[in-house]
């Protein structure tokens, strides 16, 4: 929690400090330089998971019973749990970023790691219960395909075809396992955020550099929002 | 207004960024992106001399109709690792990764680019890439072309399709940290007064180029990526048996594809402005026409693939929509090329090595653009897909094209990057060989496909020899053209006489500082005050 009582404005900080690389003239244009080359990998990104989205809509379309079964064989309220998670650290996040241009570096401590919990909370619990489960019922496509009885009972109910209800879990996985990805590497750079703030170095000016994560943080949520729906709520399953 | 003054003895400055520093860990190391300019300028000629042995190769064998050196399986893997490496490993980091590496920051008025360790850690991710894709070429290649089509590149691959993947998926990454660092650069590190509108349009082309770097590379490592795991963990996206479906590895390929052939043109159109306003003394006709026909090339890049796939079961009504779409290609490069020669009308052309290129592209392009509208024809692409057409076709725009724009650049710039002159009679002799023997190699080309010769086959009907040995002998003409500028490069380097700050007299801040530039390139920011092309009356009094 916050523990300076003043609020200090950008306008009192002490950017004569900062150092600015050469290749800059000021310490505006580099801050201005970083966020927008932020901006420019995001670009790369959407179109980076934009394959995989792509394939899915193509399959989506084409077996949607299979999609629909393979839908309901996931389990929906770890996918519930994690949009609330990741909603959650996204306003940490956010509230970090205050923190970071405020200059409260207690605070800004704090919202890093409430962060930093709940992304690795996430990435923990979808390894290490949810995918691992979903390895154990025989659901990993590919040599380790086995559907249980029962699964195989749901891909009858919904009229769908095996081979397709795998290609839905192709791209469970690959979806997942690639916003997981991203989840890891946010995390990783989360703790070098929490170490360059232990150092000072981002309260003493580089407010940015938590801009810049958080930039990325939001975008890998944003990316789960589109994920839960597509991949645990086809068919019209609201449980 | 600073006027040029006439230099006497041109002179060299004591300090420069090439003697600044010694040793290799001066180059291994560096952050300037003028050395890391050369890092790439040697990485990518050596790549350009093994894809280039390659045709040589392959040229050899098709002088005889049963193949005159080796098997088949061979020549696949030969036309493929010479695709793949001329692609991916030379041709699309070429212009952006030497030329403008070098000039974006001089052209703008900036000390570096705006991420000088990024730019250095590409290089590393570039020559990560290209040792891994070698590799699987020398541990014995692949043999799918270089549209790595499935499901030869899945079910049925018998080559190191993984290895080559990954090597290129890694390419990727390297192309698209370029990019990302230009586009910031180019918005961010723009000296005072150096509005949009008074950019050099290279400057412009390599803008659009990095918008199709940063959205089109990541759709190639997906896809690659797909791939491998289809290959690892033998599921079936793209595997119909498993209920995938391999057409859409194909839109997703040329989804990337196409985008990415316009990297290769695009840099070089952007040169080939510079080359014709140098050369012409003349501010560019219809400067904005020129920079904007370079951002409409881009946006359309991105909604013509479909036509790469009018015979693979594609829709008609989607067929009519991408052959639109691709004619609409041809009115911003036409715009380019009317352009290109208004500014020549009425100037007083010099005839030096930079502008002979220039010229060179403007025709071999157009022919290049305009055989493309024959096959962005739905009806005689039926007939010309997949045969030697298609083959001369995009030679003449990549190889007529951009490698005669990358040539024409090294040659414009090469004083500044040395502050050597490299010797014009030798220059002006193997440009016109390049000339020759382009257009003897790929010109049979075009009617070997109108008669129907396909494409990637080692063997070919007899009556087909006369054309195809013609076709050699103009590969044998171009590679002495190619092979001799090394030569006299690798001498003005080292013996060549001193060039001056303005050997050409030409604008552009570029200009405007000692050859070879000093290592932070402007004593000061410099205060732009007139756009790249103030050729004036002024001039005149200058001589």
């Amino acid at each position: 929690m916050p523990t300076d009582r003043r609020r200090p404005t950008l306008a009192d900080a002490p950017f004569g400090a900062v150092p600015v690389a050469h290749q800059f003239d000021d310490f505006e244009q580099q801050t201005t330089a970083d966020t927008f080359g932020m901006w420019l990998f995001l670009a790369t990104e959407v179109l980076f998971f934009g394959g995989l989205f792509c394939g899915y809509s193509l399959y989506r379309n084409l077996y949607f019973d299979a999609f629909t079964a393979g839908s309901h064989l996931l389990k929906v309220k770890y996918g519930a749990f994690y949009t609330v998670l990741l909603i959650c650290s996204s306003l940490t996040m956010a509230l970090g970023v205050r923190s970071a241009q405020l200059r409260r570096r207690t605070a800004l401590t704090v919202y890093l790691i409430l962060t930093w919990i709940m992304g690795f909370a996430f990435v923990f619990i979808k390894l290490r219960y949810e995918w691992y489960g979903d390895y154990l019922e025989g659901l990993a496509p590919g040599v380790h395909w086995a559907p249980s009885s029962e699964s195989m009972e749901m891909i009858r109910h919904f009229h769908a075809t095996v081979p397709h209800v795998g290609l839905f879990f192709i791209f469970y996985f690959c979806m997942t396992g690639l916003h997981a990805l991203h989840m890891i590497v946010g995390v990783g750079l989360l703790t070098t955020l929490l170490i360059f703030t232990r150092q000072g170095r981002v309260t003493g000016g580089n407010y940015n550099w938590v801009e810049i994560v958080g930039l990325y943080w939001h975008f890998v949520d944003i990316v789960w929002i589109f994920l839960f729906p597509l991949l645990y709520l086809i068919g019209g399953r609201y449980v | 207004m600073s006027t040029v003054a006439v230099e006497v003895t041109p002179t060299m400055p004591e300090v420069h960024y090439l003697n600044a520093d010694y040793g290799w860990r001066s180059w291994l190391f560096t952050t300037d992106h003028k050395r890391i300019a050369w890092l790439y300028l040697f990485a990518i000629t050596g790549f350009f001399a093994v894809g280039g042995l390659m045709a040589t190769l392959m040229r050899l064998n098709l002088i005889e109709p049963q193949g005159a050196l080796m098997e088949p399986a061979s020549y696949n893997k030969l036309f493929t690792a010479h695709g793949l490496i001329m692609i991916f490993f030379f041709l699309a980091p070429s212009i952006p990764t030497v030329l403008g590496n070098f000039l974006i920051p001089i052209m703008i008025g900036a000390r570096d680019v705006a991420f000088p360790k990024l730019n250095l850690l590409s290089w590393y991710i570039f020559m990560l890439a290209g040792s891994v894709f070698m590799l699987a070429v020398i541990r014995g290649g692949v043999d799918t072309g270089w549209t790595l089509y499935t499901p030869l590149s899945t079910t049925y691959a018998n080559g190191h399709v993984l290895s080559a993947a990954v090597g290129i998926f890694i390419s990727g990454f390297s192309s698209i940290l370029t990019g990302l660092n230009f586009m910031v650069t180019i918005h961010k590190m723009r000296a005072p007064g150096m509005t949009w509108f008074r950019l050099p349009l290279f400057i412009w082309s390599l803008y659009a180029t990095s918008v199709i770097f940063i959205l089109a590379m990541p759709v190639i490592a997906i896809t690659l990526a797909l791939i491998a795991l289809e290959r690892v963990f033998h599921v079936g996206i793209f595997d119909p048996a498993l209920g995938g479906d391999p057409i859409l590895f194909q839109h997703l390929f040329w989804f990337f594809g196409h985008p990415e052939v316009y990297i290769l043109i695009l840099p070089s159109m952007g040169v080939v402005s510079e080359l014709v306003a140098a050369g012409c003394r003349k501010r560019i006709f219809g400067y904005s026409f020129v920079a904007f026909s370079s951002v409409a090339i881009a946006a359309i890049s991105f909604m013509v693939w479909g036509h790469h796939m009018f015979l693979t079961g594609q829709s008609v009504y989607a067929g009519f929509v991408f052959s639109a779409l691709s004619f609409a290609v041809a009115i911003p490069s036409a715009i380019k090329v009317f352009n290109w020669t208004a500014t020549m009308h009425k100037a007083s052309v010099s005839y030096d090595t930079p502008m002979l290129y220039a010229i060179g592209f403007i025709g071999l392009f157009t022919i290049g653009g305009l055989t493309g509208l024959f096959l962005a024809s739905l009806g005689t692409d039926v007939h010309l897909h997949d045969t030697y057409f298609v083959v001369a076709h995009f030679h003449y725009v990549m190889v007529g094209g951009a490698i005669m724009g990358y040539l024409g650049g090294l040659h414009l710039w090469w004083p500044k990057m040395t502050g050597k002159l490299y010797p014009e009679a030798w220059a002006r002799f193997a440009c016109l060989l390049v000339f020759a023997g382009f257009n003897l190699t790929f010109g049979p080309q075009f009617i070997l496909g109108y008669l129907g010769m396909p494409r990637r086959y080692a063997v070919y009907p007899p009556e087909f020899q006369v054309l195809n040995v013609m076709s050699s002998a103009g590969a044998s003409i171009l590679a002495v053209g190619y092979f001799i500028p090394l030569v006299y490069f690798t001498w003005s380097a080292f013996k060549g006489p001193i060039a001056g700050p303005n050997p050409w007299g030409a604008k552009g801040l570029e200009w405007t500082i000692p050859s070879p530039p000093p290592t932070n390139n402007f004593e000061e920011t410099p205060i732009v005050t007139q756009e790249a092309y103030a050729y004036g009356p002024e001039e005149a009094h200058v001589g």
